[in-house]
Order: structure tokens, then sequence, then C-alpha cells
């Protein structure tokens, strides 16, 4: 994680970067949500197959991109937490994951939402939906791990290597549609070949993908930039001689 | 798409409507979430003596989340 990134957060000169990227971000992101669902609801035309459930699709995929992208993010920064002294890369670790943690939601609910009409399910136990339910694991799991374990060093370390060791999950659930006769259908976009559903439908999901990062980015600085201040809180109590 | 088409949207209007719901409450949880946390910790820090508007990475008071 380059250090520039604990600056945006923490700036030690002027004034906080932070305090006028969030509003930025979450303006952007409010713009481009509103952009995106208006695109996906009203102009994109019904799939011929799916029919009008399809267009849970512009919610849904960004979603669980977003919840893929935010693991990958977390699990860079757990590398740089692990191989350097920096506290940032673990601070940004922290941030992102109660984000991450509720995209996969996003994600799973929408997908039961779209599953339903379509496939007659709300949930089968296939490789995509299992991997994306593991994603979740993941993210609870170490959401979980660093509340566990009081002293921050060694909370931050084992959230970076159970980070780490879950990116194993990151291929299965992307090429999982590829690698599987899945019910889920093929990718929407990217690496796999993409349905025709998601051609029609993917100018609203770009859209709506870059409304869940620029909220992504808000609100982790957001959080970041609490958490900074809470540990100030707290030096300042113990140099006074207060329990933190 | 017409309005009756929208609302109807041949039978799947309640899952898209749903769908859009969960995004949007779970989004705004989020940040309510935060902003409480951010008004705590501005709590926490006047409570530590410290004058929370003179730390470089001071939260807008009330404000942003």
């Amino acid at each position: 994680m380059p250090a520039a990134w604990n600056h945006v957060a923490a700036p030690a000169g002027k004034g906080p970067p932070a305090d006028r990227f969030v509003p930025w971000f979450g303006a952007a992101a409010g713009a481009l949500l509103l952009a995106g669902l208006a695109f996906g609801l009203f102009v994109a035309p019904v799939d011929p197959v799916q029919g009008d459930a399809a267009r849970i699709g512009v919610v849904h995929v960004p979603a669980a991109w977003t919840s893929l992208l935010i693991y990958i993010a977390m699990a860079a920064c757990g590398a740089a937490a692990l191989g350097g002294r920096s506290k940032g890369p673990a601070l940004w670790m922290s941030a992102l994951a109660p984000t991450g943690a509720l995209f996969t939601v996003i994600a799973l609910a929408t997908g039961a939402l779209a599953s339903r009409p379509s496939s007659g399910a709300w949930w089968t136990w296939d490789a995509r939906l299992t991997a994306e339910l593991i994603l979740l694991f993941l993210y609870i799991g170490f959401l979980s791990l660093r509340s566990a374990i009081d002293d921050p060093r060694r909370a931050d370390r084992a959230g970076a290597v159970l980070v780490i060791v879950g990116v194993v999950n990151v291929p299965i659930l992307y090429f999982s549609v590829l690698w599987w006769n899945t019910l889920h259908q093929g990718a929407a976009a990217g690496l796999a070949r993409a349905t025709d559903t998601a051609h029609a439908m993917l100018p609203a999901m770009l859209v709506m993908a870059l409304a869940f990062w620029t909220y992504s980015a808000a609100v982790s600085l957001a959080r970041v930039r609490c958490a900074l201040l809470e540990r100030e809180a707290d030096h300042r109590r113990l140099r006074r001689g207060e329990p933190a | 798409m017409n309005w009756n088409e929208l609302v109807s949207m041949g039978g799947h209007a309640p899952y898209v409507v749903g769908a859009v719901a969960v995004c949007l409450g779970v989004m705004a949880l989020e940040v309510a979430a935060l902003r409480a946390r951010t008004r705590a910790a501005l709590r926490a820090m006047d409570a530590a003596g410290g004058d929370a508007a003179a730390t470089p990475f001071a939260p807008a008071r009330g404000g942003a989340a």
C-alpha cells in the first residue's frame, strides 16, 4: 500500500484531505446510483428469456463485482501489512471489510431475488453461489478475528493471514461458471464470455459498478478517519493516565 | 417502458423493487452506523480533553459520515 494512501486519511499537514474527498465521493456515488438505476429500470430493453427479472442484474452483478474487488484490495493491504512496518495497510484492510461484507450480502440477497422468478428456487448449492457465500464467511471471519484479539498488532497480522489464505476463493468464484455446469448464468462481462442479457444491461451495470466503487471509497475513507480519531482519543486518555 | 409496465413488470416487480430496496437499505444502514460511530468518536475526543476540530484528521461535526 503506497504511503500516499496513508496521507489521504491521516494527513499531517495543512488540512484533512479525507474531509474533502468523502463528500465528493459520496455525491458522485449518489449521482451514479440514480443514473444506473434509471437506465437499468427504464431504458434497458426487456430480456426475452428472463423478462423484467433480469433488471435485478443491474444491482446484483455490480454488487458481486464490488464484493470481489474489495476482497482483492484487502488481500493487497494484508500482504503490505505483513511485509511492512506501516500501520496504514492494516487500517485500510479493516476499513474495507465491513463494506465488502455488506456488498456480499447485497449480492447474495439480490441473487436470490433474481433466481426465484427465473429458476423457481431462492437458493441452490451451486458453485458460484457457494463461493460467494464462502466470501461472506471470510469477511465475517476477518471481522470476528480482529475483534477477538485485543493486541492490535496481533489482530492485524492474524487478519492479514486469513485474508491472504482466503484469496484462493477469488479465482474459484470468478471462474466457477466456466469450470462447472452451474445453475448460475454465465459471466456478465470480462474474461469469461458475456451473456446476451448482460450485453443489454452492461452500460447500466458499469454505471452502477462505478457508483458502488465511489461509495466504497467514501465510506472506507470515513471509516479510516473515524478509526484514527478514536485512536487519538485513546492516546490522549493514556497520556493523562486514564484507561483507554 | 410506460408506468403500467413498470408497476407490473410481468409479475416481476416485487423482485426488482425488493432487490433495489435491499441494496439501498443496506447502504443507508452502513452510512447511518458510520455517522453514529463518528459522533461517538467526537464525543470520546471531547471527553479525552482533545479538540477534535484541531486534529489533522477531524471529521466535520454532525456532517459527512
